[in-house]
């Protein structure tokens, strides 16, 4: 029996160095592994019978990291037999990963042409080794990357085709939509009132205290900026007309839009979504009633009815909100900002507005039933669609505002 | 193989959802290294008794002892380490959807052990194997996979650490009769290389038939009875009467002789 000098050496000492990566090209080294009580040892030498790899204590997925890299180095080179010896009388326990590990030794040093064979070999190990002889070589895990430029055009491409199909699909929708409102209108016994008046509540009632506090909040904020900058060239009185004009054109229904995009837009989608997810929606088609009359005119129209109505809330609440801010900074009272405001606005400034409202609910509502209806089979789809209807309808209102900017510059108000 | 030690042990369970008792003092041993099968009505809380088990439920009243341990008191170090001695398979498998199968079978040894990425492929492609899943299906999402599918790759994530213990929550269930009878093969396959303990949760006479050792029938809020196949037979109980001897328990029982 020859060992190296470096390990006599060790054990004379009565320490066991940790693994040095030049160790196991040798013949003759040791490893060992401990977690909590239970240690896993290998060690490799050159004995009577061969080549031999003695795997001692618990070789059990939570100690055999270690013993990995030093397995994959045992290199029988020098080894000067042609036999090589597994010894696993030493084994105090053994589980499916450990198995692996032997058996890939026994095949890395048949690779290398040496005759192997197991010792101390119990029915139990047998088993394990069998289930481990079970698996071969070749499986590929990782799936395949194509090159950085080809993955770029094909993410370009695929967006470019569902932003295509996506808008399609839109107008589609709004035509059918269109159709079904025109319906509705010729027969209005199809129209299910108690949903109407539920998604009002839901869509419209509900939403005013938030819409109230942004408003209000925002008021305040654009009166303070405001007077700020034009208090430097003296002209702070006209931090009313700034607010009242911002507000009542722009501001107000905007925001007002945003937020019913984020609080309705999404919760159409996913109630809708919810209900395709469960074939509600299938089942509904079967009892012979029509989603579109039953799930999609109710809320948008609950929609266009109440987005107004909410904007008128968010003007008032933005001027209350100015009105605090001005009195506040700049000693304008309430009565003055009331007289100054009826100067700066007239009806159109409001009308403006509130003219853009019931639009942007049509496009709210319809993406986020749209979204709803394009949901597939899994929960995942629900959540992906929900966000999609959410960007989408902030992004239209946003479109839509812009677009009406310029219709009204053209007609002069 | 089987001794009398019990690896689990429920004393005096009650679980309580507002005014619903589910279970009342309700006892329950499992030994090492059996298949035991729970049994029960809709309603009769199989599945709640297994997340009160595990630790994803926690009991209004009583002790649940694993591998000796007591699960209410422990900290949560013991827990994290007891957990990986455990391996559960869910209804429809739970796998990451994010992930690949291999990648789903992975995760135990990423966040365990931090085994190296070699050694980690090798592993979770033996896994793979073990519960005869195609080498194709490492590389696939679970929607790309049929239920049966899916509930192997569930299960190779279950064994990924070798546990002691195996928990199915109705493993056969939604899948073909073909499908359910060859995952019955492979679990007490699986069971006997690897000297697993299995809790298995099932509707599925011919599942009992073919895989446990002894069963364990949940009625009026607590084990009802314990036993073997035999004992379930010869059984007067209302319920259990009913279950093992009515028309499809006397087909599976003849499918399970024939």
């Amino acid at each position: 029996m020859t060992r190296f000098l470096w390990y006599k050496k060790l054990r004379e000492l009565g320490q066991i160095r940790p693994y040095t990566r030049r160790g196991f090209g040798r013949i003759g080294a040791i490893k060992a592994v401990m977690s909590g009580t239970t240690t896993a040892t290998l060690e490799t030498e050159e004995a009577e019978v061969g080549f031999l790899v003695r795997a001692k204590g618990a070789w059990t997925v939570r100690l055999v990291r270690d013993l990995d890299g030093p397995l994959r180095e045992i290199s029988p080179k020098r080894a000067r037999g042609r036999d090589a010896v597994i010894d696993l009388t030493g084994l105090t326990r053994l589980d499916t990963a450990g198995a692996w590990l032997l058996h890939r030794t026994s095949e890395q040093l048949r690779i290398a042409g040496l005759r192997v064979s197991y010792r101390g070999e119990t029915p139990e190990i047998r088993t394990l080794l069998d289930v481990a002889e079970g698996y071969r070589f070749g499986f590929n895990l990782r799936l395949p990357r194509p090159p950085a430029y080809i993955q770029l055009a094909d993410r370009v491409g695929a967006t470019l085709i569902s932003v295509a199909n996506e808008t399609r699909g839109l107008l589609g929708f709004f035509g059918l939509l269109l159709e079904v409102l025109w319906r509705t209108i010729k027969h209005p016994s199809r129209l299910r009132v108690v949903p109407l008046v539920h998604h009002m509540e839901r869509a419209g009632l509900d939403a005013l205290p938030i819409v109230c506090l942004m408003t209000f909040l925002i008021g305040g904020v654009l009166a303070q900026q405001g007077a700020v900058q034009l208090q430097k060239f003296g002209a702070e009185v006209f931090t009313v007309n700034m607010v009242a004009i911002t507000f009542l054109r722009e501001i107000g229904i905007l925001l007002t839009a945003i937020i019913v995009a984020g609080r309705s837009g999404s919760a159409f989608t996913a109630e809708i979504g919810s209900m395709k997810m469960r074939e509600e929606v299938d089942a509904m088609r079967t009892l012979g009633l029509d989603p579109m009359d039953m799930l999609v005119v109710p809320r948008v129209l609950a929609l266009v009815i109440m987005l107004p109505l909410l904007t008128f809330v968010a003007d008032i609440m933005g001027l209350v909100g100015g009105a605090l801010m001005v009195w506040q900074m700049l000693d304008t009272s309430p009565g003055v900002f009331i007289v100054r405001l009826s100067e700066a606005a007239d009806f159109w400034t409001f009308g403006v507005g509130i003219l853009k409202a019931p639009f942007m609910a049509l496009v709210i509502a319809m993406i986020g039933c749209y979204a709803g209806m394009r949901v597939t089979g899994s929960a995942e789809s629900v959540g992906v669609q929900t966000t999609r209807s959410v960007v989408q309808s902030i992004f239209m209102v946003i479109v839509l505002d812009a677009l009406f900017a310029v219709f009204f510059t053209a007609i002069g108000i | 193989m089987i001794n009398d030690d019990p690896i689990i042990r429920v004393r005096g369970l009650r679980n309580q959802f507002g005014s619903q008792v589910v279970h009342d003092n309700l006892d329950l041993d499992v030994k090492r290294g059996e298949v035991l099968g729970i049994v029960g009505g809709s309603g009769t809380g199989k599945s709640v008794l297994l997340r009160s088990i595990v630790g994803l439920q926690r009991p209004t009243a009583g002790t649940v002892t694993v591998l000796g341990r007591t699960i209410s008191e422990m900290e949560e170090e013991e827990r994290k380490r007891l957990e990986q001695q455990w391996g559960i398979l869910f209804q429809d498998g739970a796998l990451f959807s994010a992930l690949t199968v291999a990648e789903n079978v992975q995760v135990p040894y990423r966040e365990h052990l931090g085994l190296p990425l070699d050694l980690m492929d090798e592993l979770a492609a033996l896994k793979i194997t073990m519960v005869g899943l195609p080498s194709d299906a490492c590389t696939k999402y679970p929607s790309e996979l049929s239920g049966g599918m899916r509930k192997r790759a569930g299960l190779a994530r279950a064994l990924a650490l070798d546990p002691d213990i195996l928990f199915l929550d109705e493993p056969t269930a939604g899948l073909d009769p073909i499908g359910a009878a060859a995952f019955d093969t492979l679990i007490r396959d699986l069971q006997r290389t690897l000297g697993l303990t299995v809790f298995l949760v099932t509707h599925d006479l011919d599942t009992l038939h073919a895989t446990c050792d002894r069963i364990a029938v949940l009625a009026d809020k607590r084990v009802t009875l314990q036993g073997t196949m035999d004992d379930m037979l010869r059984s007067d109980h209302p319920w259990i009467k009913e279950y093992f001897t009515g028309p499809r328990a006397r087909a599976a029982q003849a499918s399970a002789i024939g």
